[in-house]
C-alpha cells in the first residue's frame, strides 16, 4: 500500500498523524474566499499573485492563497481557552519567474487563544518534528522579532531606514549594513547578524541585548527541545525577518538538505490577530510540499511489472484465469509486444498455457 | 568524501577576476585555465567545483540550488530580487546604475517620462518612489540608441566609464545606485554546507581590496 503513495502524499499523512497526536483537529476549508480578506492583509501573505474571479453577484473572489487568514477569521474566543487546528490544503498562487498559475500543497497548524510558554515550545518542537519527518538532515532557523526590534529601537534608527536594515539582515549583507547606517550602529548589529548556531549555545550571545523575558523564552524552548533530542537541529538566526506588522516574538523557517529553499515557515502573529479584532494570541506554521518531489530518489525502472500477450482467438475465461494466476503488482494486457514500454517480465498466453518470454529480474 | 561546493561564475572579464580571487584565497582549479570546451571544472582537494554561466543567470543557479554560491552584480540582484544571502561585496566590476539622456535634454515634469531600459524593475521602483508617471520601454540591448532615435526621453542603464554615452552625445545625469559584484549563497546550502562556505567567505574577505 505504501509503495503506491508518492513521497509528498506519504509525508502529508504522517504530518497529519503527528499533529493529531498533539491534540490538533483537522479543519476542512472551502477553496474560495472573498478577495477582501486578502486585500486587507496583503502583506501577511508570503507572496502576492492571488488568483481572482467574480462570483454570480459580482463579488470579487479569490482562490485561497493561504490558509492562516481563513482560520483566524473563523476563530471564536468564547469556545475554548485554546483552539488547535491543523489542515492539509491546496493553495493557489500566481507567482514564480514565469508568473504561472500554481497549486501548492500546504500542511500546517495554528494554535489560537491563550498562548503561553508551553504552546510556544510545543509548536517549535512540532515544526522541527515536521522537518524530521521529511528528512533526517534538517535545520530549523529560529529568530525573535522582539529582540531585533528593541535593539533597533535603542539605536534610534529612523522608521524609514528600518525596512532596509531588516532587508540587510534577511540577506546577511554586512557590507550593506555599514553602507546604510553609521559604523557605530552597525557594530552593535553585526554580532546579531553573525549569530548562527544551535539555539542552546547561541542564546548565550544574547545576554547583553535581550530582555530577561525574551531570554527566558528562548532558553525554555532550548530546554524543551533537548527533551526531544532535537536541540542541535534548531538554530538561532536573525536572518528570518517576517513582516513586522503581523509577526512578533518567535518566528522560524525550516530547511531540509536537498531542497534549495525553505519549506516551512511560521511564527507568532499576535499582531495579525489584533488587526482582525480577535482578542487572542496565536502561533502556527505551514509546510510547503510542492518541492518534496526533489527528494524522491526512487527510480521507476519499469513502467509496468508484467506484460501479458494474448492472441486474437483467446478464450476470455482462460485469459481471466491467467491474469489471476499471475497476481502481478501491475499488469498490462496486450495483443502485440509493445515497443516503448519498459516491463519487468513478458508473458504469453498460448492455447491456454502461460509461458515466460522475458524476465529482467 | 569531501563536501563539494558548487560555484557559479559569471562568464567574461569580471568572472576571470573573480576566479583569480578564489585562486588567491586558496580555492584554485588549474584546469579552468586550460583552453578546452569543458563546462565544469573541479578541484576535489580544495572542495570546489566551478562553472561559467551567463552573468544574469548566476542568481537563478544559486537561488535554485544548482550552485551553492556564486558571484553576481548588484544590478542583477536588484532587478530580479532572488531569495539568496548576499554575503560579501567583492568591490569588483564597480560601476553605477544611472539615468542618462541626450545632452540637451531637459526634464519636463508635466509630461510622462519615457524610459528605455533593460532593468525594468529597478527603473519602476526608482520612479515610483518619486511618484513620477513613466512609460516603461523594455529593451534587450543597444539601449543608448533609444534617446537618439526618439524612442525614449531617458535610459536607465549601467554606466562604467561613460565613454559609450559620451561618444553618442549622451550624458548621465542621475545616479540611482552604485553597483559592484557580490558573493551570494543559496539559503539552504548555507545551512548544510556552512563550514565550507564560511571558509570560502573568509578567504575571499582577505582578498577584497576596498
Amino acid at each position: 500500500m505504501t509503495t503506491i503513495l508518492k513521497l509528498d502524499e506519504k509525508i502529508a499523512f504522517s504530518l497529519r498523524a503527528l499533529y493529531q497526536q498533539y491534540g490538533y483537529r483537522q479543519f476542512k476549508m472551502s477553496k474560495f474566499e472573498p478577495y477582501d480578506l486578502y486585500m486587507q492583509n496583503k502583506e501577511f501573505l508570503v507572496s502576492d499573485g492571488i488568483i481572482t474571479f467574480t462570483d454570480n453577484d459580482g463579488t470579487l473572489m479569490a482562490l485561497k492563497p493561504d490558509v492562516t487568514l481563513s482560520i483566524v477569521k473563523n476563530y471564536r474566543s468564547d469556545k475554548t481557552p485554546i483552539q488547535k487546528v491543523c489542515y492539509d490544503e491546496n493553495v493557489y498562487r500566481n507567482n514564480g519567474s514565469g508568473k504561472q498559475f500554481r497549486e501548492i500543497m500546504q500542511v500546517g497548524l495554528e494554535c489560537l487563544g491563550d498562548i503561553g510558554l508551553y504552546e510556544l515550545c510545543e509548536t517549535v518542537m512540532l515544526a522541527a518534528k515536521s522537518l524530521e519527518a521529511i528528512s533526517a538532515n534538517y535545520v530549523l532557523d529560529l529568530s525573535h522579532m522582539g529582540i531585533l526590534a528593541s535593539v533597533l529601537d535603542a539605536l534610534n534608527i529612523s522608521e524609514s531606514t528600518i525596512p532596509q536594515v531588516m532587508q540587510c539582515f534577511a540577506d546577511k549583507n554586512e557590507d550593506g549594513l555599514f553602507a546604510l547606517i553609521s559604523s557605530e550602529q552597525a557594530e552593535v548589529l553585526l554580532p546579531l547578524m553573525q549569530i548562527n548556531g544551535p539555539i542552546a549555545s547561541a542564546v548565550k550571545q544574547l545576554k547583553s541585548v535581550a530582555s530577561e523575558d525574551q531570554l527566558y523564552t528562548l532558553e525554555a524552548i532550548a530546554a524543551y527541545l533537548r527533551g526531544f533530542g532535537m536541540e542541535d537541529r534548531v538554530y538561532l538566526d536573525f536572518s528570518i525577518v517576517s513582516n513586522r506588522n503581523y509577526y512578533n516574538g518567535i518566528v522560524f523557517r525550516g530547511y531540509v538538505d536537498g531542497i534549495p529553499s525553505s519549506i516551512l515557515s511560521g511564527g507568532q502573529y499576535d499582531k495579525l490577530m489584533r488587526k482582525m479584532d480577535k482578542p487572542a494570541k496565536s502561533i502556527g506554521f505551514a509546510v510547503y510540499l510542492d518541492q518534496i518531489e526533489l527528494l524522491d530518489q526512487r527510480s521507476t525502472a519499469y513502467d509496468v511489472d508484467t506484460v501479458l500477450l494474448y492472441s486474437e482467438d483467446q478464450n476470455p475465461t482462460e485469459l481471466a484465469a491467467a491474469i489471476q494466476t499471475l497476481g502481478s503488482e501491475s499488469i498490462f494486457v496486450l495483443r502485440e509486444q509493445p515497443e516503448r514500454l519498459r516491463y519487468r517480465r513478458l508473458m504469453r498466453l498460448m492455447n491456454g498455457r502461460l509461458e515466460e518470454l522475458e524476465n529482467h529480474g | 568524501l569531501k563536501t563539494m561546493v558548487n560555484v557559479a561564475l559569471p562568464k567574461g572579464r569580471l568572472g576571470e577576476k573573480v576566479y583569480a580571487m578564489f585562486e588567491a584565497a586558496g580555492f584554485p582549479c588549474p584546469s579552468i585555465r586550460e583552453n578546452n570546451r569543458k563546462l565544469i571544472f573541479e578541484n576535489e582537494e580544495a572542495g570546489v567545483r566551478f562553472f561559467w554561466v551567463k552573468p544574469s543567470d548566476v542568481a537563478i543557479y544559486v537561488e535554485r540550488g544548482a550552485a551553492d554560491i556564486g558571484v553576481a552584480g548588484k544590478d542583477i540582484l536588484l532587478e530580479y530580487e532572488p531569495d539568496v544571502y548576499e554575503l560579501l561585496d567583492l568591490h569588483l566590476g564597480t560601476c553605477r546604475m544611472a539615468v542618462a539622456a541626450k545632452r540637451e535634454f531637459r526634464d519636463d515634469p508635466r509630461k510622462t517620462l519615457r524610459v528605455a531600459t533593460k532593468f525594468t524593475n529597478i527603473a519602476k521602483q526608482y520612479y515610483s518612489a518619486q511618484c513620477r508617471d513613466i512609460d516603461l520601454i523594455k529593451l534587450n540591448g543597444s539601449i543608448e540608441l533609444a534617446p537618439i532615435l526618439g524612442l525614449s526621453d531617458v535610459i536607465v542603464d549601467i554606466v562604467e566609464t561613460g565613454t559609450t554615452l559620451k561618444e553618442n552625445d549622451l550624458e548621465p545625469f542621475e545616479t540611482i545606485v552604485p553597483i559592484s559584484a557580490r558573493l551570494i549563497s543559496n539559503k539552504a546550502s548555507y545551512k548544510f554546507k556552512y563550514e565550507e562556505i564560511a571558509s570560502i567567505l573568509s578567504g575571499l574577505k582577505g582578498q577584497v581590496k576596498s
